[in-house]
């Protein structure tokens, strides 16, 4: 067999070097004790974490592909017979690391309140309209360069009882996998002069200034599509890679 | 170039809307190699409570301990269509329950063996960030000697390890505080 390596080569020295991810710059994420979130304080960990190394366990995670998703599952506005009340937009970007780098063919996943702030959701009591034609799920797959892009509507703010006359500025959750376990990660994209943001727990949960700016999309005038949808550029960074590879690792 | 990483956000309440299509609780489906299990636990909150708007998330090696992932060059057979995720979503007292079969062991830190695990991901509004975590398998001589387990205090490492229930299914919770608190990891 070509490339094969001698019967007399251990198995455990044949494979590559693996490298392992950095550690989020400080004030980037979010403790998970944060008060002003109330329902951190039931469910945040008390104990200290353990930090073990990094492993072939966590430099891995699970690939989907375009075979994962349906070309049509990245236009929200075309999953009913209608078409949903609401202002028409484009969400594209990029998924991006901290080094600049695109994550090309990763799983981008969405979902959203429609335009008037409501979730299609039994646990929803808000007292606003469902939309019939909207149920605010999408998908896509990023290209080789990390692009992804999706239709849908601009999703309606809301409140929540968090604390008193609590509002949710409007917002487009986002899950992401990247490459590796370590780089999964959940976040929430925000609508760029939203009056709500300074009153948000969450957006604020952020400490950093730039990395909190990060959370928030950009009116995108070349991806506007004249006559139909206003365009926002969202660019998601995921945690990068270290410059060289760990000790050897079998 | 450097570029600040985006910040980690809750799931929320209505995580269902976006993540349900990908539910996946056989996690290996028909002619994949392995031992057989179904594991079963609850999330639970500080009070105690079932976190019924939570969601797991499981990545695993086959029974070969090989990984669905370039990265992995270990010259190790993988079944066709094996991909070694799960997800989970819990039920309204916080239950969660899913199959697989038992992973092989894969490699550690200095050259030596893992015992065998799942990694996992919890994710459920009030987290901000979700959290990681290990499943270990009981009676397995290899636990002893793995080199993640040996990092946790010794009276905290039982939360890690499954237990056996019944014949070939294993309960394991998660307990988000207090007594008995699941250890989790910040890599």
């Amino acid at each position: 067999m070509p490339n094969r390596p001698s019967s007399r080569t251990p198995s455990k020295l044949r494979a590559a070097r693996l490298t392992g991810y950095r550690r989020y710059q400080p004030g980037t994420q979010p403790d998970y004790n944060f008060p002003p979130y109330r329902s951190t304080q039931k469910r945040c960990p008390t104990q200290p974490l353990v930090l073990p190394p990094q492993t072939i366990s966590e430099i891995t995670g699970p690939i989907f592909g375009t075979d994962d998703v349906k070309p049509t599952d990245n236009d929200l506005t075309r999953q009913h017979k209608g078409e949903p009340i609401g202002e028409r937009i484009v969400v594209n970007g990029r998924v991006l690391d901290e080094n600049g780098r695109p994550v090309p063919h990763t799983l981008v996943e969405v979902w959203q309140a429609n335009a008037a702030g409501r979730y299609p959701h039994k646990t929803d009591q808000h007292n606003a309209p469902l939309d019939p034609n909207f149920s605010g799920a999408g998908r896509t797959v990023t290209d080789a360069e990390g692009r992804y892009r999706f239709i849908t509507i601009r999703p309606g703010e809301y409140p929540w009882r968090n604390h008193y006359n609590a509002w949710r500025p409007a917002h487009i959750h986002f899950s992401l996998f990247g490459q590796a376990f370590l780089t999964r990660m959940v976040t929430q994209m925000y609508f760029p002069g939203d009056a709500l943001l300074p009153y948000d727990p969450m957006f604020n949960c952020i400490a950093n200034e730039g990395a909190r700016q990060r959370l928030i999309a950009a009116f995108d005038w070349e991806n506007t599509i004249p006559e139909q949808a206003l365009g926002y550029r969202f660019d998601i960074v995921l945690r990068g890679r270290e410059e060289t590879p760990m000790e050897k690792m079998p | 170039m450097s570029l600040y990483a985006s910040g980690h956000q809750t799931v929320g309440p209505y995580l269902h809307i976006g993540l349900n299509w990908l539910t996946t609780r056989d996690i290996a489906g028909r002619g994949v190699k392995g031992e057989r299990v179904t594991i079963a636990g609850r999330l639970v909150d500080g009070d105690g409570v079932g976190v019924s708007d939570g969601l797991v998330e499981i990545w695993q090696a086959n029974a070969a301990g090989k990984y669905a992932h370039p990265e992995d060059t270990q010259d190790k057979p993988l079944e066709r269509g094996w991909r070694g995720f799960g997800r989970i979503p819990t039920d309204a007292k916080g239950g969660f329950r899913f199959t697989t079969i038992k992973p092989g062991r894969v490699a550690g830190p200095d050259g030596k063996l893992q015992a065998p695990h799942l990694v996992v991901a919890v994710f459920m509004r009030g987290l901000l960030k979700h959290l990681a975590t290990r499943i270990y398998f009981p009676d397995e001589p290899a636990n002893t000697e793995d080199p993640i387990l040996k990092l946790v205090p010794v009276p905290r490492r039982a939360t890690l390890i499954a237990r056996r229930q019944g014949k070939s299914g294993l309960e394991w919770n998660i307990i988000l505080q207090g007594k008995n608190e699941t250890v989790f990891f910040d890599y």
